[in-house]
């Protein structure tokens, strides 16, 4: 292990300190992936910032019967307190954070950030395949976001500000009918260029890690994150087109008078709901994904042992992903399918629950036998394996079409798919963060703080989602600005929750300047003999360039287990 | 669906008639109650099932599934916590355990999908309807058609704001003009709309159907007790999404036909006829 530490300081050292570009230049021109991951990781922070504080004021609305709150916001913001204003700001809000939080928050912190840091430091990479395109990515997604923040500020319904036709862009909510102004161009514009940014992105994983690990490093002896980053990114990328091409034809059904999703033309608004989740449905994996191969490495390092059934983790990502694109129009269980289409989506729905299970077995089997200890990124990752646990079984009743006739588009589907993101993917992300946050920065955390931080958002968040499902079952619609009184008592409760989980946001906020502030150096392996990856045996912060020479990773190079830098793979 | 049940229910049903039919006024309230957890009231075959099957397999496997996940993430964090166990094992195959934990979900899901594939095909396969109903959202209220045999007339259900309501009429998902239809009768409902997508979604009768523009969706109900049954647009569909109720009244054939003669006095003569000018329904 300590010869490749050394290689890779002698090499840094002999070569390239003397032109490292400074101040503005750094960040704005980076080709560097380490660069361009930490741009990505403030961004999300930021994101996820705004995204949580919009969902904080759509609880505070929804604590009370009655509209108290978006008057007032309204009334600020606009300078209009009428409530057809604020009924407007609230469909505004809550389609903003959903876009917020699944485009500008989980997928730049789970590809653009975790992905660029660490794909290149976990296959021994020298840095991304297509460094100036990894640029381009990134900066296309901070233009894609200030066309999201116009929107905000643009004409939607007449006399209105914004779109508020939910992140799913509906025609005709999202055509000229529902949304004459410009509010719903800019949204879509803003989609595309994330889109762009995202397929941009997606090349540049694949490139890398076909073509750029280091000898020894085969396919199967990568670590997971590494993995599930490559089968993220070949979801983008047959995904992504897809939704393209339907913005694009609702694009010029708004402006040019096309008639794709207009049936007075011919057209059939259902036509968008397939082409949406067949990018969509893929697009949920794509925010879980990455997260099951940051919670593998973190169970793993945590449990002392390497992952369980390392081969069938694989391939249970292979399959989700495939499975992925099968099982689109279960979103649309209502929207008047056929029996026959109907009974083919249940089938090949409830099929996903079999690697989903492998997964979350699999995990619980690294724990099984192992020295756990129960440090931050551990805390986070067994959150994550029981929550997801839950938001997965609540999908196996959304399967059944006969019981989401039900359930669709009320708060159970709210909680539910919460429950796999807000929580799940989320959890993951955090995970992650305190697990690389010593190896990214080179300074330790106040584990106690993060402690806390990990067991206020635990409670709050589940206080917040999980009687929504008791709201489901009586019947409560999603995305109503106002609902009738016997929904007043597991509001409140879910409102409380969210105001604990945002309470546990401000911990995650003082912790990290209390990290910048303090400087405990964390040293190379923070972790101990767990940390088994490749990164680990770098100093921290990592050096700008690493592993110009390729790191030699030892071992029987059949052997189906994680690759472990200068040691020979056990057995 | 299943033996037992249906036994029971026709029994029940025997003891209803006896009990209840002496005093018509035994109304179901089809609407939500405070602090309640469960599924409204159903109050057509169809909903009863659904909720037996989630309440008797899916709940049981959802809940079982997650108190066994639960159960040993606190086991196993307990026993091998690097104090109790500091040295971990190196074990990392066990082929007998990764087919079994493959194979049982999968029988799980089996277990899953035989109710579930029955329930679909009862509710998507529509009997002869006694009534057919056509139902057209705009935003933000819906129109209801009755055909030609039942007057032809057709009228808009409006939200109720708060200072109309009267004393026991619930905020929000009380509407002027409720859709009423007799008990015990099949009654199929065509839904449209006129502008953007909504969705025409009542809990207590187990339906759920998008109103699209250029669509006409079908779904149906045979309500087998009388009351008053609320639902909610269910679909966004801009601002006054949130205050669009849809009010079912199931009421005995006498008191339709009686309200049949009022409505079409009331209706025929408003403008609110427009709708009903083409109605897709044939006598």
């Amino acid at each position: 292990m300590a010869s490749v530490t050394d290689l890779s300081h002698h090499d840094v050292e002999a070569h390239h300190e003397h032109h490292l570009p400074t101040g503005w230049r750094r960040f704005l021109y980076s080709t560097n992936h380490k660069d361009i991951g930490t741009l990505y990781l403030v961004f999300a922070i930021c994101a996820g910032l705004i995204g949580t504080v919009l969902s904080i004021i759509i609880r505070a609305e929804l604590l009370e019967p009655g509209m108290h709150v978006f008057p007032l916001i309204s009334a600020i913001m606009s300078g209009d307190g009428s409530l057809d204003a604020a009924k407007n700001m609230y469909n505004v809000f809550f389609s903003s954070h959903a876009i917020i939080m699944i485009f500008f928050m989980v997928m730049p912190a789970m590809m653009g950030g975790f992905g660029n840091w660490m794909v290149p430091l976990l296959i021994g990479a020298p840095d991304m395949a297509f460094p100036r395109l990894n640029n381009l990515s990134f900066w296309l997604l901070v233009a894609s976001f200030i066309l999201l923040m116009c929107s905000l500020f643009a004409e939607g319904s007449p006399g209105m500000r914004g779109f508020g036709g939910g992140w799913v862009l509906y025609p005709p909510m999202s055509s000229t009918v529902g949304t004459p102004g410009p509010a719903a161009d800019f949204v879509i514009l803003s989609m595309h260029l994330a889109g762009a940014s995202s397929i941009i992105g997606s090349i540049n994983f694949i490139a890398t890690i076909f073509n750029m690990r280091a000898p020894g490093m085969t396919m199967f002896r990568m670590p997971l994150f590494p993995w599930s980053v490559l089968v993220t990114a070949f979801l983008l990328l047959l995904a992504l087109p897809v939704l393209a091409g339907a913005l694009t034809m609702l694009l010029t059904d708004r402006n040019f008078h096309t008639t794709f999703f207009e049936p007075a033309g011919g057209g059939d608004p259902i036509l968008f709901q397939h082409l949406f989740w067949f990018f969509a449905h893929p697009e949920v994996y794509i925010l879980i994904i990455p997260g099951f191969g940051m919670v593998s490495q973190v169970v793993a390092t945590f449990s002392k042992k390497p992952i369980f059934g390392y081969v069938g983790m694989v391939y249970a990502m292979l399959a989700i992903a495939f499975l992925g694109f099968a099982v689109w129009a279960h979103h649309m269980f209502t929207t008047g399918m056929s029996l026959n289409a109907q009974r083919y989506f249940v089938f090949a729905t409830m099929v996903i629950a079999v690697p989903t299970g492998v997964k979350v077995f699999s995990w619980l089997a690294t724990m099984w036998g192992g020295s756990i200890s129960l440090r931050p990124p551990m805390l986070w990752a067994i959150g994550f394996v029981f929550v997801f646990t839950v938001g997965g079984v609540t999908g196996v009743v959304l399967a059944n079409a006969a019981i989401d006739r039900y359930l669709h588009d009320t708060y159970y589907v709210v909680a539910h798919f919460h429950y796999v993101m807000s929580l799940g993917a989320v959890f993951s992300i955090f995970a992650g963060f305190y697990y690389w946050f010593p190896k990214m920065t080179g300074y330790l955390y106040d584990e106690r703080l993060a402690k806390w931080h990990f067991w206020v958002s635990f409670v709050g968040i589940n206080l917040a989602f999980f009687p929504q499902h008791f709201l489901g079952f009586q019947g409560m619609p999603r995305r109503v600005v106002d609902y009738t009184e016997a929904y007043a008592f597991w509001n409140m409760v879910s409102s409380i929750g969210a105001f604990i989980g945002g309470a546990g946001t401000l911990i995650f906020v003082y912790l990290l300047y209390d990290a910048f502030k303090a400087k405990r150096l964390a040293g190379d392996n923070p972790w101990g003999p767990g940390a088994t990856t490749l990164e680990w045996t770098l100093p921290s912060p990592p050096p700008f360039h690493t592993w110009e020479t390729p790191p030699h990773i030892f071992g029987d190079e059949d052997a189906h287990a994680p690759a472990i830098a200068g040691q020979r793979s056990p057995a | 669906m299943r033996v037992s049940s249906d036994a029971i229910r026709a029994g029940l049903a025997a003891l209803a008639v006896a009990l209840v039919a002496p005093k018509a006024e035994a109304q179901v309230f089809g609407g939500p109650k405070p602090g309640e957890i469960g599924f409204l009231p159903p109050v057509t075959e169809i909903a009863e099932n659904m909720f037996w099957f989630h309440n008797w397999i899916l709940l049981p496997a959802t809940i079982g599934i997650s108190l066994l996940v639960l159960g040993l993430i606190v086991y196993i964090v307990w026993r091998f916590n690097e104090t109790a166990n500091p040295v971990p094992s190196r074990r990392t195959h066990n082929g007998l355990l990764e087919f079994a934990w493959t194979v049982a979900p999968a029988l799980v899901l089996v277990v899953i999908a035989v109710p579930s594939f029955r329930l679909l095909a009862e509710q998507l396969i529509i009997p002869a309807p006694d009534l057919t109903i056509k139902v057209t959202a705009s935003q933000w209220h819906w129109n209801y058609g009755y055909p030609k045999s039942e007057g032809g007339f057709a009228f808009d259900s409006l939200y109720v704001e708060d200072k109309d309501l009267k004393p026991d009429q619930p905020r929000v998902i009380t509407a002027d003009h409720e859709m009423v239809v007799p008990v015990g009768k099949v009654i199929e409902v065509d839904v449209t709309s006129q502008d953007v997508i909504h969705s025409f979604s009542v809990p207590s009768f187990g339906i759920k159907i998008d109103a699209i523009p250029g669509r006409l969706n079908k779904t149906w109900f045979k309500a087998d007790q009388i009351g008053m049954f609320y639902g909610q647009c269910s679909n966004i569909c801009g601002i006054d999404h949130a205050f669009m109720p849809i009010n079912v009244r199931v009421v005995s054939q006498a008191d339709y036909e009686a309200w049949l003669v009022e409505a079409k006095k009331q209706f025929a003569s408003l403008d609110r006829v427009r709708l009903a000018a083409a109605p897709l329904v044939n006598p």
